[in-house]
Formats: C-alpha cells, sequence, structure tokens
C-alpha cells in the first residue's frame, strides 16, 4: 500500500503524534494506513539474544511487562516519564521513533543502548543500528515504502549500572533535557563501557561521547563525574526557544549527568 | 432555656453539588452538544498578521468549495460596521473601540477577517485556507515602551496609543515621600496569560422569522449585557432576543464577554435564515479569548523606620493589546485601586495606563489587576523590611486594617467608571493573618527559612490580600410554584461551573423552609427574569442570593395571603412556617395545596452598590533546586474570612482551584509573542497550565467572623480571593529561600529556567 501510495500516505500508529498534527493541518496526508489491526507488529519477547519489542506495541504494554525491569530497565525507567496513561494507552514506540523527536524520551533511550531497528520494505528485511537510524529532529532513514517492525535490544548484564533522569516543567512533559545512562565497572573498580544518551537539549538523538570517553577507565569519584558534567554540558548542542534558554539547558545536561551518575553508584550500593 | 432550631439549615453545610450528578453521568448539556435541524457551521478567517492595511479579500475559490454555502466579510455587513461595546464606558476609550470583523485594518494575530459558513465545520475550516488576503504589512508595535512611544499609531484617529489613564489618590502622596526617612524604588512585572476554561467558547444561534426572535445559546457569565448589546448592534427590541445558557465548562472572568463571533453567529443566523453554529478549537482559543495580566510597575514606598508605610506611589503600564474590550479597563483601574490592598497606607497616588499594542486585546482574568497588584505590594513590603532590617511579619501586622479602621475607603479612581469609591466593609484583618501564621506553623517553619537541605534551598513567605465582591448595582430572582408542590426558583446569576446551582438551591430552601429537592434552579438565561446582572467580580452569590432571599420574602407573604383566603382569616392571623401555613387555632393549609389553586410567582430585584471585600493571608513553603530551578510547593496555607460560608465544599473548591491557577501564572502560564507579534502558544503543549497532580499541598480556611454589613446574607464574595495573593507570596518564600545567592526576582513567570537565570546573574 505504501508503494502505491507513492508518498502520499502516512503510516497510523497510536496516533499521539500524528493525529495533532494533522488537527493543526501541519500534515495532511491524502491516506492514511492504519497499521493497529497487524497482530504481527505487537508484542515483546525476550531471550539470550536479548529484548524485542513490536513497533505496534503500546507504551502500557511496555510498562506492564515485569521482565523488562531487569531485561531492559531504562526502557521501563523511561516509560513512567512519557506523557499521562491516557496516552500511553494509545502511544506505540514504532510510532514515537519513527516520529524521531529529539525531545522524546525513547529515541534517546534506544541510541543509548545500542538497539538495533527492524524495518521492512519492498526490498525486504534490513536492520539498522540506532544511532544510525535518526538523521536529524523529526528525520530517520526510512525510506517512503519502509516500516518500522520492531526494536531489538542487546542482552543487559546483571552488573550493568544505569540510570535514567529527566527534567520535566510538569510529570509527563517534553523534558527540558534528560540523560539514559549505563556503565559498567571492571575488576579494578573502573567505569568501563560508558553509554549517556542524550534527550532533548540536542537537534538528534545521540550519545555523549567526549563525556563517556571522561568517564571510561576512571574510577566514579567527584572530580570524575564533575569533569563528565562540565563536557556532557558543552557537548550538548541545544538552541534558545520559547521554554528555556540553550544556556539553561546545557547546564541542565551537566545537572542531569551528575545526577544520574550518583544513582547509578546508589544503584551499585543495592546490588 | 430552649432554643428552636430554624427549621432549616442548609445554608453553611457541606451539600453535595445538585449539579454533579448530571455532569459525572454525562448528562451536561455544553454548546457542542446542541444541534439544529438544517444549522450551518462558521469557522473564522484570522489574521495572520499584526499588524497591516487590508488591500483586498478574495472569496471565490472558498465558495466553490461543496458544502460552502457563504463568506462573511466587512463588505458583507452594514455599512457602519458595529463595534464591541464597552462595559464601562469612559471618556477617551471610543475610538479603541474593535469593530466585530476587520475594516480596513488589522491589527493582531487572529482578528476575524472573515466567517465561513458551511454545512459542518470541518468544511468551513478547509475553506479558509482558500480565502486569499492582501494586507500591507505595518510596523507592528508588541510592548509598552513602543506604544507609549508613539511613533506607530493604531489607530489613524488618534493621537495616542494610550486609550486612558486611571489615577488613584488618596491623602497627600508627594508630602509624604518628601518627609519620610526610607523611600525605595522598585520595577515589576507580570506576563500575560489568561484563563484556560476546559471547554472552550461556542456559540449557536438561531432566528426565527415569523416572531422575529433572535435566540443565541451558549451565554455565560452576563447574558443580559450581552442581550441588550447585540439587539443594539441589530436593530433589534430587547426582547426580540435571548441569551440562553447551557452547561458551562469554566469561565475565570474571560468567557462570556462579548466577543466579535457573538456579532458574527448571530448577524449570519439571522441573514441567512438559519442556524448558526460556531465551536472555537484551542489554538483558536489562544488568540481569540481576552488575554490579560501583562504589566509592569515602576513603584515607590515610603516608610517609617519602625515600618509603619507612609506612602505608596507609581505608574503601571497596562499592555491592554490591540483595542478596548468590553472590560479591557478593569484591570486597569484595578490595578491603581487595590494595589495597596488590605494595609493602611494614607498617601497613595498611582496612574495606571492602559496602552494599545498588536496583540491580543486584553479583558479580565479571576483577581484582575488584583493578582498583579497584589504582587507588587507584597514584593515591595519584603524588600523595604528587609532595608529596614525588620520583621516582615511584624511589619505587614503593623499596617493591617482593623475593625476600627471600618468602612476604609480605599484611593478614589477617576475617570469614575461607577466604582471610583469603594470601601473595605468589615473585618480585623490581622485575625486571617494571626491563624494563618499559626496554622502553617511559622514559628516552627521560621528556622529553615534560607537553608539548604540535600541541595534545595527553603524559604517562606506570608502575605495579606483582599478581594473585592458583590458587584451591583442589582440582581433578580423568581420565585414560582409549581402544581406539584415544588418549586422553581430562578435567578440572574449565571453558572460558570461554580455550583450556582447548588448554592442558590441551599438559600432558597433555607429561606422557603422546604427541602431541597423540592427546588428546581434555573439561572443566567435571559428567558427566565425581566432583568438580570450575571456572574462576574465575585458576586453571583452575593448578589443573586440576596435577590433570591427577597423573593423568597415576598413569596412567602403571597403563600400567607393565598392560604388565609383559603382558611377564611385575616392574612395577618396565619403563620408561614416549614412549607405550611397555620391558624392560631390549630388549622393548617400546606404549600401543595395551595399549588391546586393557584401558582404563586413573584419577581423581585435585590438592590445594593456597596462592595463586599473578603480578606485573607496565604503563607507559603517553597524549596528550590539551585541547579535546575524548580520550585517545589512543600506547604500552602490560606485563611480568609468570607463574612458568611454559604456551602463550605464549593468555597473550598473556589479557594483551592483559584491558588493552584495562581500558580501556573506564577511558574509556568506565559503568551509569549515574537517581534513581529506573532503568538509562539498554540496548544497545551506550550502554555503549561497545572494538572491534577502538580499541587498537592494546599490547605484552604474560611472564616466567617465578619459578616459583610452590606447584604442580607453577611456574606462576601469568594470566587477570586485564592487566586490574588498568590504571586505576591510565593516569590517572597522563593527570595527567601535564595537570600544566600542574593537572588531577589522581579518579574513573572518564575519558570525553573528565569529562576536558574537569576541564579547565574547573582554569580557573575
Amino acid at each position: 500500500m505504501l508503494m502505491e501510495a507513492d508518498g502520499e500516505a502516512k503510516l497510523l500508529a497510536g496516533g499521539q503524534t500524528l493525529l495533532p498534527v494533522m488537527a493543526f493541518r501541519l500534515a495532511a496526508p491524502a491516506i492514511l494506513i492504519d497499521l493497529s489491526g497487524v497482530q504481527e507488529l505487537k508484542g515483546i519477547s525476550i531471550d539470550d539474544t536479548g529484548v524485542r519489542i513490536g513497533a505496534m506495541t503500546t507504551w502500557r504494554d511496555i510498562e506492564d511487562d515485569q521482565r523488562l525491569r531487569t531485561a531492559a530497565p531504562l526502557v521501563s525507567a523511561a516509560i513512567e516519564h512519557i506523557a499521562h496513561y491516557q496516552i500511553r494507552n494509545r502511544g506505540t514506540i514504532g510510532g514515537s521513533l519513527s516520529h524521531a523527536d529529539p525531545a522524546a524520551e525513547m529515541p534517546g533511550v534506544v541510541v543509548a543502548c545500542d538497539a538495533c531497528l527492524e524495518i521492512v520494505g519492498s526490498n525486504g528485511m534490513r536492520s539498522v543500528p540506532a544511532n544510525e537510524f535518526f538523521l536529524g529532529p523529526l528525520t530517520t532513514c526510512l525510506s517512503a515504502d519502509e516500516v518500522l517492525t520492531a526494536v531489538r535490544f542487546p542482552p543487559w548484564p546483571a552488573t550493568r549500572l544505569w540510570a535514567f533522569e529527566e527534567f520535566a516543567q510538569r510529570r509527563g512533559d517534553f523534558a527540558y533535557a534528560g540523560i539514559a545512562l549505563f556503565h559498567e565497572t571492571g575488576a579494578t573498580g573502573l567505569v568501563e563501557n560508558a553509554h549517556i544518551g542524550l534527550i532533548g537539549a540536542t537537534s538528534v538523538p545521540r550519545r555523549l561521547g567526549v563525556a563517556e570517553a571522561a568517564l571510561n577507565g576512571r574510577r566514579l569519584d567527584g572530580e570524575t563525574i564533575a569533569a563528565a558534567a562540565q563536557l556532557a554540558s558543552s557537548e550538548a548542542d541545544a538552541e534558545d526557544d520559547i521554554h528555556a534558554s540553550a544556556a539553561y539547558r546545557k547546564a541542565l545536561v551537566g545537572t542531569l549527568l551528575e545526577r544520574a551518575l550518583k544513582a547509578a553508584a546508589e544503584r551499585a550500593e543495592a546490588l | 432555656m430552649k432554643v428552636t432550631p430554624a427549621v432549616n439549615t442548609f445554608v453553611g453545610r457541606p451539600v453535595e453539588r445538585v449539579e454533579d450528578l448530571r455532569y459525572l453521568r454525562g448528562k451536561g448539556q455544553y454548546l457542542d452538544d446542541l444541534q439544529k435541524e438544517g444549522q450551518w457551521c462558521g469557522a473564522v478567517l484570522r489574521s495572520s498578521v499584526a499588524h497591516g492595511r487590508l488591500v483586498n479579500i478574495d472569496t471565490k475559490a472558498a465558495l466553490d468549495i461543496p458544502g460552502v454555502h457563504a463568506v462573511i466579510t466587512a463588505a458583507d455587513l452594514p455599512s457602519v460596521i458595529p463595534t464591541i461595546p464597552f462595559r464601562r464606558p469612559n471618556p477617551t476609550i471610543a475610538p479603541y473601540a474593535q469593530p466585530v470583523i476587520a475594516v480596513d485594518k488589522v491589527r493582531y494575530v487572529g482578528e476575524p477577517i472573515a466567517f465561513v459558513l458551511a454545512d459542518s465545520a470541518e468544511i468551513a475550516e478547509d475553506a479558509l485556507q482558500f480565502i486569499s488576503v492582501e494586507i500591507d504589512t505595518l510596523d507592528p508595535i508588541v510592548d509598552w515602551r513602543a506604544s507609549e512611544n508613539g511613533a506607530t499609531l493604531l489607530f489613524d484617529s488618534t493621537q495616542t496609543n494610550i486609550a486612558s489613564v486611571f489615577e488613584a489618590r488618596s491623602g497627600d502622596a508627594a508630602e509624604a515621600f518628601r518627609a519620610a526617612p526610607y523611600v525605595r524604588r522598585e520595577r515589576f512585572s507580570v506576563q500575560r496569560h489568561t484563563a484556560m476554561p476546559m471547554e472552550t467558547r461556542g456559540l449557536l444561534a438561531e432566528w426565527d422569522e415569523a416572531t422575529s426572535h433572535l435566540t443565541v445559546w451558549g451565554a455565560a457569565k452576563l447574558p443580559f449585557f450581552n442581550r441588550r448589546a447585540m439587539a443594539g448592534m441589530m436593530g433589534l427590541q430587547e426582547t426580540a432576543v435571548d441569551y440562553l445558557e447551557l452547561d458551562v465548562g469554566g469561565g475565570f472572568g474571560a468567557r462570556g464577554e462579548f466577543y466579535p463571533e457573538d456579532f458574527l453567529v448571530a448577524f449570519s443566523a439571522k441573514h441567512f435564515k438559519r442556524p448558526v453554529k460556531w465551536v472555537e478549537d484551542r489554538r483558536e482559543h489562544f488568540l481569540a479569548i481576552a488575554h490579560a495580566r501583562e504589566m509592569e510597575a515602576e513603584l515607590e514606598i515610603a516608610c517609617d523606620l519602625d515600618g509603619s508605610i507612609l506612602g505608596m506611589r507609581g505608574t503601571i503600564n497596562v499592555d491592554i493589546g490591540a483595542y478596548v474590550r468590553p472590560n479591557g479597563m478593569t484591570p486597569v483601574r484595578n490595578v491603581t485601586q487595590f494595589i495597596a490592598g488590605p494595609y493602611r497606607i494614607a498617601n497613595l497616588a498611582f496612574d495606571g495606563r492602559a496602552l494599545v499594542s498588536n496583540k491580543t486585546p486584553a479583558g479580565t482574568y479571576r483577581g484582575p489587576g488584583r493578582f498583579e497588584g497584589c504582587f507588587f505590594c507584597e514584593r515591595m513590603i519584603d524588600l523595604a523590611a528587609k532595608d529596614l532590617n525588620l520583621d516582615g511579619v511584624d511589619m505587614r501586622r503593623r499596617n493591617l486594617l482593623t475593625q476600627a479602621d471600618m468602612p476604609y475607603a480605599l484611593a478614589t479612581v477617576s475617570p469614575n467608571d461607577g466604582f471610583a469609591e469603594t470601601a473595605c466593609d468589615s473585618g480585623d484583618y490581622r485575625t486571617t493573618f494571626d491563624q494563618c501564621l499559626n496554622e502553617f506553623g511559622w514559628q516552627e517553619k521560621s528556622p529553615l527559612n534560607g537553608q539548604c537541605i540535600d541541595g534545595l534551598y527553603h524559604g517562606i513567605a506570608i502575605g495579606n490580600f483582599i478581594e473585592g465582591g458583590a458587584a451591583g448595582p442589582r440582581e433578580s430572582a423568581k420565585i414560582e410554584l409549581e402544581r406539584d408542590g415544588s418549586v422553581s426558583v430562578y435567578v440572574g446569576s449565571s453558572g460558570v461551573g461554580q455550583g450556582v446551582e447548588t448554592i442558590m438551591s441551599q438559600i432558597a430552601a433555607d429561606a422557603l423552609e422546604i427541602s431541597l429537592d423540592r427546588i428546581r434552579l434555573f439561572h443566567g438565561s435571559t428567558s427566565n427574569l425581566k432583568e438580570g446582572f450575571g456572574s462576574y467580580g465575585s458576586r453571583g452569590t452575593v448578589m443573586g442570593g440576596s435577590a433570591v432571599l427577597v423573593a423568597a420574602k415576598e413569596f412567602l407573604a403571597a403563600f400567607q395571603d393565598a392560604a388565609a383566603e383559603r382558611l377564611r382569616v385575616p392574612s395577618d392571623q396565619v403563620t408561614v412556617e416549614g412549607g405550611v401555613a397555620r391558624t392560631r387555632d390549630g388549622r393548617s393549609v400546606p404549600l401543595i395545596e395551595i399549588a391546586a389553586l393557584e401558582l404563586i410567582s413573584r419577581e423581585a430585584t435585590y438592590h445594593g452598590s456597596k462592595q463586599t471585600y473578603t480578606f485573607g493571608a496565604a503563607a507559603v513553603h517553597v524549596s528550590v533546586d539551585p541547579k535546575t530551578g524548580r520550585v517545589n510547593i512543600l506547604d500552602y496555607v490560606t485563611v480568609d474570612d468570607v463574612g458568611r460560608v454559604i456551602n463550605p465544599l464549593t468555597l473550598h473548591g473556589q479557594v483551592v482551584g483559584a491558588a493552584v491557577q495562581g500558580f501556573g501564572g506564577v511558574f509556568s502560564e506565559h503568551l509569549q509573542y515574537d517581534s513581529s507579534g506573532q503568538l509562539l502558544v498554540g496548544s497545551l503543549a506550550d502554555y503549561m497550565i497545572p494538572i491534577s497532580t502538580d499541587y498537592p499541598h494546599i490547605r484552604a480556611i474560611s472564616l466567617e467572623q465578619y459578616p459583610s454589613p452590606n447584604n442580607p446574607l453577611g456574606a462576601k464574595g469568594a470566587g477570586e480571593g485564592g487566586i490574588i495573593p498568590v504571586g505576591g507570596v510565593v516569590v517572597n518564600a522563593i527570595a527567601s529561600a535564595l537570600r544566600s545567592f542574593g537572588v531577589e526576582p522581579r518579574s513573572l513567570p518564575l519558570t525553573p529556567p528565569h529562576i536558574w537565570q537569576l541564579i547565574q546573574e547573582t554569580k557573575s
């Protein structure tokens, strides 16, 4: 159908973004293709290759799946911040990822987690790493005849330390900024494999590589945390908008990283 | 001694709202629920340009769309385009009135240019983009300084962009400032924001050719005034127009005023002899509803070294947007008269200037001019107390009005808009202040002031307010006996979701001494009464309730007469109690028996032009995260004295709801414009009103120690007081929390980024 429509169609997932956009007359697709009847796009499976979440799985179903709290804890933690329950009842993970709003939580989470996005199109199936999927604000590598079908997260080691921190004016709003963080601690007690996904305060969902580098191989003391926070602030590419200045968002990224690192460390003590 | 209880005591009891069952069962009837056979739906083409000359409007392409019936522009209206009427005329504002549709110029983004009529709202909206409008743009004015400058004039027939200046004077401010040992000058500002009722506006009009009668559904706030205005504009007798009230999902002062759409919808209905319906969507609401609150004050305070306030003076510049709307002057005159609030300040001199700009016209929003004035005044007092090394609590207490001051004349305002002179009516304002301190636990919380606990800075503050209510001059009510012995009560007060049916039923049940379930309450609509006023200026309960009392008295007298005739005794030999008339020898006749003979009906009017003044205090405990700028409200306590509590449940709802609405204005709600006059917010994702879980820690206590002497209920208006102190008290608490940084906020809103910015500025 997508091919037949020749670019005139839009895929309708949960409708929590597309329909408001249409109501504002910012989009007027000639054809809407409702995916809600496609059962194959729904559901969560977990095995030793990781977690696979179908694109049409609602936030609510992800939120309610207790297995994800250990199998993909950043996903579970992020969902508490996604809008309000009415929206979570309808909104889907695939819809959000395809919309590619850098202020939304899940794009930052999939990038932080090295997830892969499964895409089906007229040329068959392909799997794209999350950091290659997002090309810019509201822009992905999906071509007009392609559908995002699932997102696949690699296995999550039980000893991994993580934290999700965001700051929004009201709970459920788009955050001024957010951080999805995990790292591991090696035998020597040094940070390894730091992943920092940035939410908001960026034009494209991405990781903060400079701050990650400043953490890897270091002991997680006050000095390291402060240095990483400082670097994260500089690395964020926020812009002024009606809600906040770029300076505020950049400073906030540092604060949130600092808090995320501390929260992750507290999780370590609890292990 | 044996005390005989009154037969009924509904007044004062937490009677559950009688309208709620209807609402909760989905049986509320709002404007959009109403459909009329053969109706056309309207959509308004609004200017996308803030300021410009209209060169050409081409509607042909829109008319070609199937389902589109007509497009109305200024060219289709009578040669003299009517203007939106003023509620309170004054000598200078006439040239600034808004035409019901743009004629030669557009003056704000959102100004109606054309009105499309189609089979459905969707088709009408589709058609809007096919109307081509040519506009020669003019320089937009987007702030009051550019407006004052006058290089560009919004109205060619005028010499100035200052539509009016209100002067409030008391004593001799110049002399007080000359002699004062301490004087401080400050500048404060409040941002543009406004009411966001859950139900947006909407109207449905129908013209009955056979009887030459116009019916308009969707009335709110003041149907009778709007009927009069509409009749005048349409060249009809007042009685040829009815404004009917359905359920209304919130008003807050903004909804229900006469707007351009009132005329466009009604004119179209009459012109095309078709029912015409128009419902505003939320984006339209942002552009079209009266905006409010945008003002900047340059103020001075003069004090004695002991903290006695000797005088206050200053100028308040109010950006009123593109036109003077029906009550666009109310916030301007209010801020000049009420800025000194509940404090005894003998010498006052304020000028409130109304400046036009290329933004949506302004009007009233709950606590108009009072929220702003209280913020200015309370900030000023805290800053002065700090300078004078005085305790802010002591300083406030020293200056609060007491019963000995009553009645206390507030500063006189000119030009006289009907409320030039007014006086606080009753109360010792220290009672609510002291109780608020106690309930809040001021003593125990004081050591927290300025403390940093787990990275959060704590601060507390307390402030005082007065709320003017019971706007005159009168209100009407009618009581009718029905055949089944029940009673229909009609009142001029309008329902905007505040529980008018419950309140009035309680008052009527007590006055008539019958049970609540025998009363049916009708309100607002012009078809109910010969004359009515409505619900605004915290008047609904006091004025409407007093009218019900007056009507009940006449109704009972009529019942007594009718019963006496039935019992064949002179009327003065009959007593009426509990819905039963009795003779001295024990014979009786109940109201229901009279109903079989005579349907008694009595309409009466309560006259009263003296305002009531609810007074109160609010205290707040905040914590501030200096890294994010987040403010947490840990405790918020208000204590007010409303003279007499009719229903503690609905009153509590009013006070708590108003406080939350105030937090929205303090922390987030902002109608931002860019330099070209484009409104930058278009949805509730950008314009952040509080959500139900945001502010759980609010405690509200209402007293009735000082009944108003100005009405038979003893009640005072209480719908707005809750919002008035929020700005002043919250900002003072934030300043107190951040004292170690030296942060002194002077402008709202205090969004997290704004607070963070203030902290950064003190660092550099």
